[in-house]
């Protein structure tokens, strides 16, 4: 993982709710930087300090927590430049809150070798204002056939092994896969969608999809593959996380499988949580999403997954897509959103809306990624890196493409109200984005 | 010569594994075995034990030194040898492997020494054969000459076998070699681990009361023999392991990784070696560790100690 390599000097936060999901706080407090990191942080740290002194930040009442983790972040770089770099990309992060995007292997070379995981690293930190954790793919050129090489791609920096959102077809491949895996206590990331079910397939089967007159696919094909990794991951013993899953059938065996203590995890994306089918509307192609936006009941299903801690992580599946792949008939356009400025205002949308408590959201952004990749930041603790975002959980805002920070504009959620949104963000002690 | 020991030195007529055998047959063929390695080593290495007697060797795989070990062993007891390999053999033509049995035993041979690709064909031919059989590698499953040949070596440098650590590394799913030393070295009183990715690791292999190790230098550690296995060039390119390359890294045999072994610790191979895959050059041709030519010589005076066992009947 990269990241600005730590600031000298001090950066003070005073007056701020301090909630740090890793370790149960949520407090009233100050919180000391010093070198990158976090010095200290206590509940009466600051208190009397000088209201003006410049070294020191008044949160006034606002949340500190740690900055976001962002696990499902595809960007164009390298190889679709024009959509999205690691540089754009990481402005859309900052101004989102999020202090770490994991990167998929989808790109043009494929994250397949040692030299590009290294590539990838030293442009992020050439380049990127968030840290950047790479994930490799978990078979060459994602075919689905060969493994790659997990252990020297380990070596040099992949935090997990995927096909970002292709599925493995092949139980064969993935049941080797995920046994040499297992060997190196590599985490595997997958992806649920039965690949010949979905095939040519834009939405999820349904009486909306019929009378759209467009070509869908039955949502059991995620469960289909959840349920077969779920037996691999019983023959192998390898640590399995599901990327994003998107219904009911699927967030069950799920549930099933972590009461029988298997090593499995899994993820929701913001869309999934906010939209359902139905908002695709008038054939609007940012909506079309991988996999598909689903009805109403597993949209829901997802929001209740979130709250029991069935799903671990909320993830934006950030998917930068231009006009030229996004203003077409929707059967022929891209599949894919951007989301890492909305990923905070989504998931607090469950806040607001369904009752969640703010510091069991804000885990699933922050210390739940981190252990699941097993990463340093996503906490307060003291010897952390600094890596904070301060946020108005209640401030109201519109969204706007015209104002979002990536160079990608394809959002899901143009003109939707949200409630909550990061003011300031902080790497290694830096700011790297503050709300004017 | 040595007269025979007190009892039979094999089981039954056939040497098809090293199941079905004792630690006493082991010692017995062993010690037998010594004799050999002197007669081997004498200007004249040819006795008249085996004269008149008829052995085949029957190979369906490829093998130059397994095959040549067995001929220079029937020869050195004055047997007559027939080398068959599947090239010349009517097997090529659509023979089932019973015709194949059933015509060889017309020939009246003595002994039939036999490689197959399938697990189980030694134990096939010897219900359908009236000499005896002496399986030299049956699929993924025994190759007792080698596990014996692996046993002379490692007591000839070591002495007893009581809680020697012998590391057997790589192609474990795969290996005839892995099976048959398992079973031999963990009888003998030998505590046997296995270091291998977990693709190259077969289901249950836990419960054969080995050691398992997924990380090479943990599974090393204090080991007093490291025993390398070949590893099959169509399953180093994906299917098994990503690449040669990290293969190599992870699993090849190495200073480094050997360091982490007891200090005098040997390194075996059965051959024919990958360099720069399982094992590096340098420790395969360094005489103090490698023990790999010293394995071939034991292979030929093993190979004489079965011919004669068989020779002389069976309890």
């Amino acid at each position: 993982m990269t990241g600005p390599s730590g600031k000298t000097g001090r950066l003070a936060f005073r007056n701020a709710r301090l909630i740090d999901p890793a370790s149960n706080l949520d407090v009233k407090g100050g919180l000391l930087v010093e070198n990158g990191r976090i010095a200290d942080i206590g509940p009466r740290l600051f208190n009397d300090a000088d209201k003006n002194d410049p070294e020191i930040i008044d949160c006034r009442g606002l949340v500190l927590a740690p900055g976001l983790i962002d696990c499902r972040v595809f960007t164009g770089e390298p190889g679709s430049e024009h959509r999205e770099t690691l540089h754009s990309a990481s402005e859309a992060a900052a101004a989102g809150g999020v202090t770490t995007m994991v990167v998929m292997p989808n790109t043009d070379p494929v994250i397949d070798e040692p030299s590009l995981v290294d590539f990838i690293l030293r442009r992020a930190s050439a380049t990127a204002k968030v840290r950047v954790a790479p994930m490799a793919a978990l078979t060459r050129k994602l075919k689905g056939e060969v493994m790659t090489e997990m252990g020297l791609l380990m070596e040099a920096g992949a935090v997990a092994f995927t096909d970002g959102d292709q599925t493995v077809a092949n139980a064969r491949v993935m049941r080797r896969a995920l046994s040499y895996a297992a060997g190196f206590g590599a985490l595997v990331v997958g992806h649920a969608e039965d690949t010949d079910l979905v095939e040519g397939a834009a939405i999820t089967e349904s009486e909306f999809a019929t009378r759209a007159g467009l070509p869908a696919a039955p949502a059991m094909a995620e469960v289909i593959i959840v349920e077969r990794d779920l037996r691999l991951v019983e023959l192998t013993g390898a640590r399995y996380h599901f990327g994003q899953i998107s219904t009911r059938a699927a967030l069950d065996a799920i549930a099933k499988a972590k009461a029988r203590g298997l090593p499995v995890t899994c993820g929701v994306s913001a869309h999934h949580l906010i939209l359902n089918e139905l908002d695709v509307g008038a054939y609007y192609t940012f909506r079309k999403v991988k996999p598909p936006l689903r009805c109403e009941a597993d949209r829901a299903a997802m929001v209740e997954g979130v709250m029991s801690g069935v799903i671990d992580v909320i993830v934006s599946s950030h998917e930068p897509q231009g006009a030229d792949t996004k203003r077409q008939p929707f059967a022929s356009a891209a599949f894919g959103a951007v989301g890492l400025e909305t990923l905070l205002p989504a998931a607090l949308n469950l806040c607001h809306e369904s009752g969640a408590a703010l510091p069991h959201i804000l885990n699933t952004l922050t210390a739940s990624p981190a252990r699941i990749l097993g990463l340093a930041g996503g906490t307060l603790a003291k010897g952390a890196p600094a890596d904070l975002v301060l946020l108005d959980e209640n401030e109201p805002f519109v969204v706007d493409e015209t104002k979002l920070s990536s160079r990608a504009r394809n959002t899901a959620f143009e003109g939707r109200r949200f409630q909550g949104r990061a003011q300031k963000t902080f790497v290694g002690g830096e700011c790297v984005f503050s709300r004017s | 010569m040595t007269s025979a020991k007190s009892g039979p030195l094999l089981p039954t007529g056939n040497l098809l594994g090293i199941e079905g055998l004792s630690a006493s047959h082991v010692t017995g063929l062993l010690d037998l075995a010594e004799t050999y390695v002197a007669q081997s080593r004498a200007p004249d290495k040819k006795t008249a034990l085996l004269k008149g007697r008829t052995l085949i060797n029957l190979f369906f795989e490829a093998s130059t030194r397994t095959q040549s070990s067995f001929e220079l062993a029937g020869k050195r007891l004055g047997a007559d040898v027939l080398n068959m390999s599947v090239k010349t053999s009517s097997v090529s033509k659509g023979e089932t492997l019973i015709d194949t049995a059933a015509t060889l035993n017309a020939m009246r041979p003595d002994i039939l020494v036999v490689r197959h690709q399938d697990s189980g064909a030694a134990e096939l031919l010897s219900r359908k054969l009236d000499c005896s059989v002496v399986n030299a590698g049956d699929g993924a499953h025994e190759h007792p000459t080698q596990a014996l040949l692996d046993a002379l070596t490692i007591r000839r440098r070591r002495k007893s076998f009581e809680g020697l650590v012998v590391a057997i590394c790589g192609d474990i799913l795969h290996s005839r070699v892995a099976r048959s030393n398992i079973r031999l070295l963990s009888m003998m009183g030998a505590r046997v681990r296995l270091v291998a990715p977990r693709t190259l690791l077969p289901t249950g292999v836990d419960r054969l009361g080995v050691e398992i190790f997924t990380d090479m230098q943990a599974g090393l550690k204090d080991a007093d023999i490291v025993m390398m296995l070949r590893l099959q060039l169509e399953r180093m390119t994906g299917a098994f392991v990503p690449s040669a390359r990290e293969y190599f890294r992870f699993f090849g045999l190495d200073r480094e990784k050997l360091a982490r072994a007891r200090p005098g610790a040997l390194v075996m191979h059965p051959g024919p070696m990958n360099r720069g895959v399982e094992i590096s050059s340098d420790i395969a041709d360094d005489l103090d560790v490698s023990l790999i030519a010293e394995q071939v010589e034991m292979g030929v005076a093993i190979r004489m100690a079965v011919l004669d066992a068989l020779s002389r009947g069976f309890a």
